[in-house]
């Protein structure tokens, strides 16, 4: 199921905080190479996940971690703001109705559908709070995966060149992706709202769909 | 679909506005355009201080501050740090001290309904904009489906002009504190000896003596004394231990929901 979850409640899904933690180390830190830093618990953990983040997170049904993302709002701190603006010419994206999402991961041998669903809920998120869009940054071998999973950002700036390089993106919101998006993941409109619900007490918007 | 004439016309006004007054005339003429009950932009430090401007009754305000209901307020537990919009009736009012502050809020005009927008600011200012009312539960989900996005704009545009004048309230910038290094001044800061800490913790000393020192580096204090207040002050950490991890993250909530 999809779960949304802030970062000072994590401690009270202490399994699925761990597996997660623990994938992103063999994600990013095994299989991209990336430099990060990894704790004695194996966990990969950032500066910015200490800031009370939004996690979006599949978790599998004997409870562990799936695949997940982070969100956080740009108004504040974020990873864009705070060490690529000079990817893109040195511009500080600080606008409520964009949001910064950032370790988008998957556990190994999560199948597409799990890719889906993590979109999907990020999907929800725009939908119930009004997001216009997401920024992230990422690097070459990302936007493989970010095609693959059908959701390739527009890149507004690059620094580096082949596997070295890396981008900040804009993901756009399109309600008509929804239905696309819930196909893939093999779920249906109500119980991802009632996940949605589960989590913030209200479903997000009903917006009527505009006709393909 | 754009914005109403007149919506546009005040946030224009707000944005030009040098100071706080406006925030305040503008707070009001906007209740008025929605025409809600009440409408009120709030600066929460993490101290506990409170800043902004709204419409609620002078009499509602100075009770809220002298009964300390910053600890017990839903709205405020239930949206502090967060960062996605909340109608009231997600939030958790079944305590006794809830239901006890609901009743005295609509007695005191505040509405039976609200929706509020928690803002995240630069280097972790936190504030919430939020409007009430007294309309039916139908008429209340028509209302805020059809504003949420203006509103959400507001909330912002107020922020940003608070930013702007009140430049001074910033706090410093300060490094988050890994969970460890919390544990550890938390505990000190409820007086347990360095010893009991490492046996609480289940570290040696040498490793909580680096723990304490990386926390006061960050905090850029002098001694482990000045780290415990720093980090006190900053909201890093909250005396009463439980309450660190308790849902909302608010100091106190523990303690109001008994």
């Amino acid at each position: 199921m999809l779960r949304y979850i802030y970062g000072s409640e994590l401690h009270a899904h202490p399994r699925l905080a761990d597996t997660m933690f623990r994938d992103r180390t063999r994600q990013f830190r095994d299989r991209l190479n990336w430099d990060v830093r990894v704790n004695a618990q194996g966990h990969e953990r950032d500066e910015y996940d200490e800031i009370d983040p939004l996690y979006v997170i599949w978790q599998r049904a004997d409870g562990c971690h799936g695949g997940s993302a982070r969100f956080l709002p740009t108004t504040g701190a974020t990873m864009v703001n705070d060490h690529f603006s000079d990817l893109i010419s040195g511009v500080t994206i600080r606008i409520p109705l964009i949001w910064e999402c950032t370790r988008f991961c998957l556990a190994p041998k999560a199948d597409g559908r799990v890719a889906a669903a993590l979109m999907l809920g990020g999907g929800e998120l725009m939908r119930g709070f009004d997001v216009k869009q997401f920024v992230g940054v990422f690097d070459a071998r990302m936007i493989r995966i970010y095609r693959r999973v059908g959701s390739s950002p527009k890149v507004l700036g690059t620094s580096g060149t082949g596997r070295d390089a890396i981008s900040v993106g804009l993901w756009d919101y399109d309600p008509a992706d929804r239905v696309q998006v819930l196909a893939r993941a093999g779920l249906s409109s109500a119980v991802s709202e009632h996940w949605f619900a589960r989590a913030f007490g209200e479903k997000p918007a009903q917006r009527v769909l505009r006709a393909a | 679909m754009g914005m109403k004439a007149n919506l546009r016309q005040l946030l224009i006004t707000l944005d030009r506005a040098t100071e706080l007054s406006a925030l305040q005339d503008t707070i009001v003429a906007l209740r008025d355009h929605y025409d809600v009950a009440h409408m009120v932009y709030h600066w929460v430090s993490a101290d506990g201080e409170q800043y902004g401007c709204g419409t609620y009754s002078p009499a509602w305000v100075q009770h809220h501050v002298e009964q300390d209901y910053l600890r017990i307020d839903p709205v405020i537990i239930g949206c502090f740090q967060r960062f996605h919009p909340v109608d009231w009736k997600a939030l958790d009012w079944s305590g006794k001290a809830a239901i006890k502050f609901r009743s005295e809020a609509v007695a005191a005009g505040v509405g039976n309904q609200g929706y509020s927008i928690p803002i995240r600011g630069p280097r972790g200012q936190f504030a919430l904009f939020s409007l009430s009312s007294t309309a039916s539960d139908d008429e209340w989900a028509v209302f805020t489906e059809r504003n949420r996005r203006d509103l959400l704009l507001c909330a912002h545009s107020f922020n940003q002009k608070a930013l702007e004048i009140e430049v001074n309230r910033m706090p410093e910038q300060v490094k988050p504190l890994s969970g460890r290094e919390v544990d550890v001044l938390t505990l000190l800061a409820m007086g347990y000896s360095r010893g009991q800490v490492a046996q609480t913790l289940h570290i040696s000393e040498h490793t909580l003596r680096a723990y304490v020192e990386g926390a006061r580096f960050k905090l850029g204090a002098t001694n482990t004394m000045h780290a415990i207040a720093r980090a006190v002050a900053e909201g890093l950490i909250v005396l009463g231990g439980a309450a660190r991890n308790a849902r909302g993250d608010w100091p106190g909530r523990s303690d109001a929901a008994e």
